[in-house]
């Protein structure tokens, strides 16, 4: 996990600190044993208490739970691993990984890559005063409830909704489609509400980057003759990996995590055709007994979700070392 | 750098552009909530007459007063505790080091990342067990635990950026390290704990899996569990639906305008120095 290694790293950033914190507790707090050894537990325990009863227990007990068979209510059997081994096997929740990673290139994909372009044509826009204007805007679809979102979207896909108008207007009639009823569409349709969320993120994320850029990096390429891309591959690239690295962790977890869009829209319909993971595991342990499945796909999607964090974050890591 | 004219006007069309892709289903949801009912078959139209009655409708038809009032109290509840409990734990990780301080920061900070289907799972089974579950508890204190992920995190670090001269001077004058705390390093930090607070705010408002699988009396709904009911009782009254939307969605929207450098620069920031 990226937090981990940063957690680390922050220390090694202020030995100043740290050494003079040592220091000082060690000379005003010695003969106060209370004080130096007992307190700080007493400052951490109430959150920990909280995280470990609520969080922290029920996620070990996820991974216990997934080594068994049981409905919800009757006696429950040890099966070992087989739940694993279905959750590989079966074809609907292996689909259901298979749409994620659909989910992904529309969550993370799109919307970085429109983002990067986007920033090397307005690279220099944080000089706008209008600026902070955009920057509410574009972020506005990243505080508004999910559920609201996916209201709002299952009327812009409907049969005479703005999708299908602005075909219609274009004379583009024959496109039209109920486009969360159909097979075929309904995964891109959805995810094309993740490329809505998270494209101003992206944007923001990245303006706010190339706005801390020093202004005497573009002017220094720029006196060598560099065009707009050469500065973009020289400077704005390299400088923004650290938000190009947040962004895509922000983005590729959301598309993992897709949950309420899926079961507002369609509960994964029609057939499995947007089932997800997070919608496998829920239908399975509350709709069809299927409690020891559906944990073992809970701690899949949690593992995928550790390493991608991980990853990322190591791109970044590396990239800096 | 000054901009020319020409790259002024380029940078504008661009972002308007991108605003407008992201404004107008938003716009489009605003009027569709003044439509009258008979004339919205769902799609983008600017209404002959503003009609404010579909939020009566929608207010009475799917008792958003008490979806409502079901979110005002665990969004409070949770942010309350988070702070504290947050506050607390962010001083003890940044002023202390203990045995264990690592493995307990890590721990606490994971529950950042985590999906919700890691836990909810056997969290269901355990608050029906002791008889927990469907009460405004099973909402607040799970949501809590992942609130501090974050919480924790962020107070660490905040704390850890508060010049020691200070401290050094009030632990000088004999103040105890809770006095410490509370009346030298959290009155200045007034601003980064109130964007920590936001952030916490617009996650529980929003949450959606938790209160759906814990509650089932209609009286303890939160507003998003109570839309997605309400949707599915009136599929295709893309009025009453819009409002009801527009009611959910306006509580965080109003703060966010009022408040939304802190909300970006948290989310930026935030997250980025994980």
């Amino acid at each position: 996990m990226t937090r981990d290694d940063e957690s680390g790293d922050g220390r090694s950033v202020q030995p100043g600190l740290a050494a003079s914190n040592e220091e000082y507790d060690e000379k005003k707090l010695r003969g106060s044993r209370f004080r130096s050894i007992i307190a700080p537990y007493l400052y951490v325990a109430p959150a920990f208490v909280v995280f470990a009863a609520f969080l922290g227990w029920q996620l070990v007990q996820t991974a216990e739970y997934s080594l068994f068979d049981w409905d919800g209510l009757g006696a429950s059997t040890f099966v070992g691993l087989s739940n694993y081994l279905e959750t590989f096997q079966d074809p609907e929740i292996r689909s259901s990984f298979i749409h994620a990673l659909v989910l992904t290139l529309f969550y993370a994909g799109i919307p970085v890559i429109v983002a990067l372009i986007l920033t090397v044509l307005i690279s220099r826009s944080s000089k706008m005063k209008v600026m902070s204007f955009y920057r509410t805007v574009l972020f506005l679809p990243q505080v508004i409830s999910s559920v609201v979102v996916a209201t709002i979207w299952v009327s812009m896909y409907s049969q005479n909704g703005f999708i299908n108008q602005i075909l219609n207007a274009f004379h583009l009639g024959g496109l039209t489609h109920a486009w969360l009823g159909d097979y075929s569409t309904a995964l891109i349709a959805i995810g094309v509400v993740g490329t809505w969320t998270n494209m101003g993120l992206c944007l923001v994320l990245f303006l706010s980057g190339v706005g801390n850029i020093e202004p005497e990096l573009f002017e220094a390429v720029r006196l060598d003759g560099a065009n707009k891309w050469q500065e973009f591959f020289a400077i704005t690239l390299p400088e923004l990996r650290g938000q190009i690295s947040v962004a895509l962790t922000l983005t590729v977890i959301s598309a993992f995590k897709t949950f309420d869009l899926v079961f507002v829209t369609t509960r994964g319909g029609p057939g499995n055709s947007t089932s997800v993971p997070a919608w496998e595991a829920y239908n399975r342990a509350f709709n069809t007994g299927q409690v020891g499945l559906a944990s073992a796909v809970a701690v899949v999607l949690t593992v995928l979700i550790v390493i991608i964090t991980w990853a990322i974050g190591r791109i970044d890591a590396k990239e800096t070392a | 750098m000054k901009l020319s004219r020409r790259e002024v006007v380029a940078n504008n069309v661009v972002l308007i552009a991108f605003s407008l892709f992201a404004v107008i289903p938003l716009v489009g949801v605003l009027l569709s909530s003044l439509t009258p009912s008979v004339e919205n078959s769902g799609g983008f139209s600017i209404p002959k007459s503003l009609v404010f009655s579909n939020y009566g409708d929608a207010w009475t038809q799917g008792s958003f007063g008490s979806y409502l009032m079901s979110s005002v109290i665990v969004t409070v509840a949770v942010v309350a505790l988070t702070a504290v409990l947050g506050i607390f734990a962010g001083f003890g990780f940044s002023r202390f080091r203990f045995r264990g301080s690592g493995i307990l920061f890590g721990l606490i900070v994971i529950g950042m990342a985590l999906p919700s289907e890691a836990f909810i799972i056997p969290l269901y089974f355990n608050l029906r067990d002791v008889g927990l579950t469907d009460s405004y508890w099973a909402l607040i204190l799970p949501q809590t635990a992942q609130s501090l992920g974050f919480a924790v995190f962020w107070m660490r670090n905040q704390f850890r950026a508060f010049p020691l001269e200070i401290i050094e001077a009030a632990r000088l004058d004999g103040a105890s390290d809770t006095r410490v705390l509370w009346q030298i390093m959290v009155p200045p930090m007034i601003s980064q704990i109130g964007t920590m607070l936001l952030l916490v705010m617009m996650w529980t408002w929003n949450e959606f899996l938790i209160p759906l699988v814990m509650i089932v009396s209609t009286s303890r709904k939160t507003a998003p569990l109570g839309l997605a009911s309400f949707q599915g009782q009136h599929l295709t009254n893309y009025s009453l639906l819009s409002a009801a939307g527009v009611m959910v969605a306006i509580p965080v929207v109003l703060i966010y305008f009022i408040m939304q450098k802190k909300f970006i620069s948290g989310v930026a920031g935030g997250i980025s120095l994980r």
